[in-house]
């Protein structure tokens, strides 16, 4: 007994300090894996209330910018309902419940805080449980696609961003030919990312368009994600695709985050087959 | 009493430092100074490790709460905080007595830059390889460490020689 106390006599310091180390080491693991991370992240009160403040008083700075990417947006949509303007009219004057098939809605949120430049990267933005924002939801912007939402509390989200290694998205050609692949990112640069598992028979060339596959049941389909800027020569079987995105992802302010209100019913599904 | 709220303020003061500006610099895209680890260079050498190995995890794992890295900074940090004093025996040769009287500041310049270079490879060492996380990207860690710590040391040299001649 005297052995053991005299054993923590002189290694207390070492010992205090495994102990923290350990506790460390636990919460990096956590952090690394997307089901788990809980404890250590940055949509808690404290650290929300802090970079909503921050963004708040640095928000003036961006306006003018901020006014004209809305007001290209908005130009977009309007030319886009110009389009189905006639298929409103023609038919279906009164919308009629059964064929009113509605799939997904948007919050628009900020972000408040951003990062780009580490190898596991998470944005977070100001919205959270109170307005219905959960777990694993898309992010996207009038450019594109930005991330998934992660860790949620009651007015602050996580969202764990395309350029993060971990991020995996299913993402397509844009065109008649539909191939697609897995999206990826191999943490170099943050203008660029990866395009794995595009089978070898796709018409690739430099330029395309490259968009979401709405495979998942997180982004809707055909939002776009960039263009393909580097093919490799050998195209073989598990060959890369670089893919330059169209967002600037170090230049990000507002965004939309995408519900799929038929998400539930998608999961039960797949849940119940595989069983 | 005051030589804690010195401390403390000090410590308030670096974590601010760090998140509000430090983080965001992002020189070429994606190289940013930890001048947070100059709380560790400065804590007042003493008998008992207790307090700087938990103030050194706290800062650490604030800095983690803000930056989202899980607990890569706590980790590092509470890493030099703990190797601290061995180095201070290598390089400055003292024995446990002399540490009540001990300053960085009132040391040679030559011994206490290759103390503060030694830490704060390690400290960047260990945060670039966690934060990495595999063997693929070895070389741009250790490219990543070598440009921030030149960019923090920098920071800290200037720092220190700002406040030596206010006094």
């Amino acid at each position: 007994m005297q052995q053991i106390i005299y054993f923590f006599q002189k290694f207390k310091y070492f010992l205090f300090f495994l102990f923290l180390e350990c506790i460390a080491l636990t919460l990096t693991f956590n952090n690394l894996n997307f089901h788990k991370s809980k404890f250590v992240n940055s949509a808690n009160s404290v650290t929300g209330i802090f970079y909503s403040t921050l963004s708040n008083s640095m928000e003036y700075l961006s306006l003018k910018s901020k006014n004209q990417s809305l007001q290209e947006e908005n130009t977009q949509l309007k030319n886009d309902l110009e389009k189905n303007k006639l298929f409103f009219s023609t038919d279906i004057s009164v919308i009629d419940t059964v064929k009113y098939h509605q799939k997904y809605t948007y919050t628009e949120a900020k972000i408040i805080n951003n990062n780009y430049s580490k190898p596991h990267n998470f944005l977070t933005i100001n919205r959270g449980l109170n307005e219905g924002i959960i777990k694993e939801m898309g992010v996207i912007n009038r450019r594109g696609i930005i991330g998934i939402t992660e860790n949620v509390s009651n007015n602050y989200t996580r969202v764990q961003s395309i350029l993060n290694k971990n991020s995996n998205i299913n993402a397509r050609l844009k065109g008649n030919t539909a191939y697609f692949g897995t999206l990826k990112w191999n943490s170099i640069d943050y203008n660029t990312v990866q395009l794995h598992d595009i089978p070898r028979q796709a018409p690739l060339k430099i330029g395309d368009t490259i968009e979401t596959g709405g495979k998942s049941t997180i982004f809707p389909e055909g939002i776009p994600i960039g263009t393909v800027s580097k093919i490799n020569k050998r195209n073989t079987a598990n060959s890369k695709i670089n893919v330059t995105l169209f967002n600037d992802m170090s230049n990000l302010e507002n965004v939309y985050v995408v519900k799929n209100l038929h998400k539930q019913e998608i999961q039960l599904l797949e849940n119940n087959s595989n069983e | 009493m005051n030589k804690s709220l010195h401390l403390s303020l000090f410590f308030l003061f670096l974590l601010g430092l760090q998140v509000l500006i430090l983080n965001n610099i992002n020189f070429l895209g994606y190289i940013n100074p930890f001048l947070y680890i100059a709380f560790i260079f400065l804590y007042p050498l003493k008998e008992n490790k207790f307090p700087l190995l938990f103030f050194s995890f706290m800062l650490g794992i604030s800095i983690d709460f803000f930056s989202d890295s899980g607990g890569i900074h706590a980790f590092s940090t509470l890493f030099i905080a703990y190797t601290r004093l061995f180095f201070v025996k290598i390089y400055f040769r003292k024995i446990p007595s002399d540490y009540p009287f001990f300053k960085l500041n009132s040391e040679s310049i030559g011994k206490v830059f290759n103390f503060v270079v030694t830490l704060t490879v390690i400290h960047h060492l260990i945060y670039f390889s966690f934060a990495s996380f595999s063997f693929q990207n070895i070389s741009i860690v250790l490219l990543n460490t070598l440009y921030s710590s030149i960019f923090t040391l920098i920071l800290f040299f200037l720092g220190t020689s700002i406040f030596k001649k206010n006094k």
